[in-house]
């Protein structure tokens, strides 16, 4: 495997690691408000608290580790995307701060404030949702670069059917994912109402995540045909995703085993992120940025690989650790400790 | 209105940085400072320098979040801001950049252990052995994110053919020339400011409240790391002026307003410009320069005459320079008079005037920390990667940046404000003495309940 291909796994590794992190985490600030709007927040909003204060620092390591290593393996990507996305990366930027400031301030009075939940509920759609912008401009058709400026046509963006069911997908996986992880951190507490609440959100979500992917899938083959027909060819990785996504169904529904559950739904997404990120290739953005052409000098990339999967050594090892100590520490989730 | 957009990068940029350098030098320095008190406290076992360390972490923790944000802040900021530094540089100067995230990962997954830790232990040491991988952790960031700054200074490991750097040496881009003495005095300036922040604490709490027993230790026990890392800094400010002289010796030469070469030159000290160039009220201190460059009277030290008008840094960078070195001496001077009136008996070391010198020495180590900054950044205008790239072809040319600059400035004064609100509450209702007698308590019913126990089974 040549180094590029490496790098560009381990990059993606990243990113499918902080999906699946940071979608339980912005899916948890949006039912805590939901929650609270709708006089359950008894229910759940202890749980939520108890998982995710200690996890916010590792999920953005997640993001930052794929942001660097991606600017730091292909340099231009950082010209492109970088020229392009200055105000919509600024006001992600803005969003991750609001969002980090509530985890660093909330044990002193904050989580009483109505203002600030809905900040915080209110980040964790947008956060995805303006995060997920970036696929889209990927696929090509949004950057242009003429005469050596690089800049980003707004207008097609926002009118593009392609780019609000990407979007759309972005948000309700988001729910998705956080509400069945929920919904296992409930049944671990042996907290059964909050469990009740988290399984009905969990099923309520299902059905619009798997329609917006068809849509998401349906708008590519218009919009980048090539990409689609990569897509296509993976059949099988696809196939796998929608029988995976069919027996966390299954659990939901029958209210049982939810640590497989949400097994299920990581593979789920697995399968799908990659047979999405394997039909990608061979661009970082298309036209103009290639995995061979755009990736950054041989030694500088083995040199990232090795720290790379250093950074997946450690990542991997301490997100158990914190998992243990918050996650199956059985007196912990149900709040004794 | 045309407007000037390199100019609004470098504000967008210094804003960010200027704000985050407050948050990377707290989150550099407590580590060790806590790891000196909980390792002193159970040397003497001393649970007052125990508390010290429990109240500093605590305190700490806040800050650490305001650090990622700004950081993740700034981590972004560096290719949006300027797209084409990072498409021409990343080629060589991606690993430190990487590395650096790795070293502040470890720091935090250490620090969350160290927090959850405390009485888990048998032996007081091995929670304090969990200090080492955070000193470590923060100390690694420092020298990683410092020497992809020393590079930009001093530009190795590479070879420059059509616009494009090839045959690129990772490593020796990072071991660049530049950031042994950069990460030195970055790494004991740190240190000093820290020291001097807690210190301030101290200080601050005995003039509110009268002096107790928990401030008095702490105060002497900042004091004297204040003293030592403080000269060191000042160490380490004459080894990066003897590279500057030598690899770098136009921001030397700006710095000290040396306009010509020349050997035995004079050290200028303060002063200021008139519009054509001249030096007024200045202190002319005769060959003290090339002294300081070269420990030696004679040598001849390059002046700016010897670089092209429009590849001089900014003659303003003296000030920077001036105040920041004042900074260190004046910081130097405070912690060596409180020892010597500690030592002197018949005077009393914790006079209300030391008091208040010593809480004004907080904030004067965050400028002197500032100004040091403003100089390296300053000092090497107007090159962004000095001799390869200008500031001009590095920045994004987008005008959106004017109004980014506002919102950044905003977002920055809630952050700044925030922090302050959470760590007053956190400390003001929970001052330290209450929390020791809450120990003490706690630990005497421990006593009782196993003595009772043991009463039960006899």
């Amino acid at each position: 495997m040549s180094y590029e291909i490496l790098g560009i796994s381990v990059l993606w590794i990243f990113l499918y690691g902080y999906l699946i992190v940071a979608s339980i985490d912005f899916g948890a600030g949006f039912f805590a408000f939901y929650a609270r709007i709708t006089g359950k927040d008894h229910l759940i909003n202890r749980l939520i608290s108890r998982y995710l204060s200690p996890v916010w620092e590792i999920t953005n390591v997640f993001f930052v580790f794929f942001f660097v290593g991606l600017i730091g393996f292909f340099p231009d990507a950082a010209h492109y995307y970088g020229s392009a996305l200055l105000v919509p990366g600024s006001i992600a930027i803005i969003l991750l701060a609001i969002r980090g400031s509530f985890y660093a301030f909330e044990n002193y009075g904050s989580k009483k404030n109505i203002v600030f939940l809905f900040l915080y509920g209110a980040t964790g759609l947008l956060i995805p949702a303006s995060l997920s912008v970036a696929l889209v401009l990927s696929e090509g058709g949004f950057i242009v670069e003429q005469g050596g400026v690089v800049t980003l046509q707004y207008l097609e963006l926002f009118t593009s059917p392609l780019a609000w069911s990407i979007v759309a997908l972005a948000v309700t996986s988001v729910l998705f994912i956080s509400a069945s992880f929920l919904a296992f951190y409930a049944s671990r507490a042996e907290d059964k109402p909050a469990l009740d609440l988290m399984r009905g959100y969990a099923l309520f979500w299902s059905t619009p995540t798997i329609i917006a992917a068809f849509t998401a899938v349906l708008y590519l083959s218009q919009h980048n045909n090539r990409h689609f027909q990569n897509m296509m060819d993976l059949w099988w990785l696809l196939g796998l995703s929608v029988f995976f996504f069919l027996i966390v169904l299954w659990l939901l529904y029958k209210g049982r085993r939810y640590g497989w559950a949400f097994i299920c739904l990581m593979l789920q997404f697995l399968t799908a992120f990659f047979a999405y990120g394997i039909g990608h290739y061979p661009y970082i953005l298309d036209p103009y940025i290639t995995i061979q052409g755009g990736a950054t000098q041989e030694a500088m990339g083995i040199a990232l690989v090795v720290v790379f999967i250093a950074g997946l050594l450690l990542l991997i090892p301490s997100l158990a650790l914190v998992f243990r100590l918050f996650l199956f520490d059985a007196d912990y989730v149900k709040g004794k400790k | 209105m045309v407007v000037d957009t390199v100019l609004w990068s470098r504000l967008v940029t210094g804003l960010t940085l200027s704000f985050h350098v407050i948050f990377a030098t707290i989150g550099v320095a407590i580590p060790l400072m806590v790891s000196i008190a909980e390792f002193v406290g159970i040397r003497k076992k001393d649970n007052h320098y125990t508390l010290m360390a429990k109240r500093w972490t605590r305190g700490f923790v806040i800050s650490v979040a305001v650090g990622v944000v700004t950081g993740t802040a700034i981590a972004l900021q560096l290719a949006l801001v300027w797209p084409n530094f990072m498409q021409l540089a990343g080629n060589v100067i991606a690993l430190p950049l990487f590395m650096e995230v790795f070293a502040f990962f470890f720091e935090a997954i250490f620090l969350g252990i160290y927090l959850y830790t405390w009485d888990r232990f048998r032996n007081p040491y091995l929670h304090w052995l969990l200090t080492v991988p955070v000193v470590l952790g923060a100390a690694m960031s420092a020298f990683f994110i410092t020497s992809v700054n020393g590079f930009m200074n001093q530009p190795e490991g590479f070879i420059f053919e059509a616009g494009h750097f090839s045959a690129v040496h990772p490593l020796q881009a990072m071991f660049n020339e530049a950031t042994p003495s950069k990460v030195f005095h970055v790494l004991t300036s740190a240190y000093m400011t820290g020291a001097a922040l807690l210190a301030a604490v101290a200080a601050f709490s005995m003039l509110k409240k009268g002096v107790t027993e928990y401030a008095k230790k702490g105060l002497k026990l900042m004091m004297t790391v204040l003293l030592v890392f403080s000269f060191l800094t000042a160490l380490a400010g004459d080894v990066s002026a003897k590279f500057l002289a030598e690899h770098q010796p136009e921001k030397l030469a700006a710095a000290e307003w040396h306009f010509e070469t020349e050997k035995g030159a004079d050290l200028i000290f303060l002063g200021w410009l008139t519009a054509e160039r001249e030096i007024v009220g200045a202190l002319h201190i005769p060959n003290a320069l090339s002294f300081l460059a070269f420990s030696d009277f004679n040598a001849e030290v390059t002046g700016l005459d010897e670089f092209p008008v429009d590849e001089q840094p900014p003659l303003l960078v003296h000030y920077l320079f001036d105040a920041m070195v004042g900074v260190g001496f004046a910081l130097l001077a405070m912690s060596a008079i409180f020892f010597l009136l500690l030592f002197w008996k018949k005077r009393n070391e914790l006079n209300r005037w030391m008091l208040r010198v010593i809480v004004l020495g907080a904030p004067l180590a965050f400028l002197g920390v500032e100004l040091g900054w403003f100089y390296a950044e300053v000092g090497r205008q107007p090159w962004m990667i000095r001799g390869y790239m200008r500031v001009e072809e590095a920045a994004t040319t987008s005008p959106s940046i004017v109004i980014l600059f506002f919102v950044f400035l905003l977002l920055y004064i809630l952050l700044g404000t925030m922090c302050v609100i959470v760590l007053r509450r956190l400390f003001r209702d929970n001052p330290a003495e209450v929390e020791l007698e809450k120990a003490a308590k706690t630990k005497e019913e421990a006593l009782q309940a196993q003595q009772q126990k043991a009463g039960d089974e006899a």
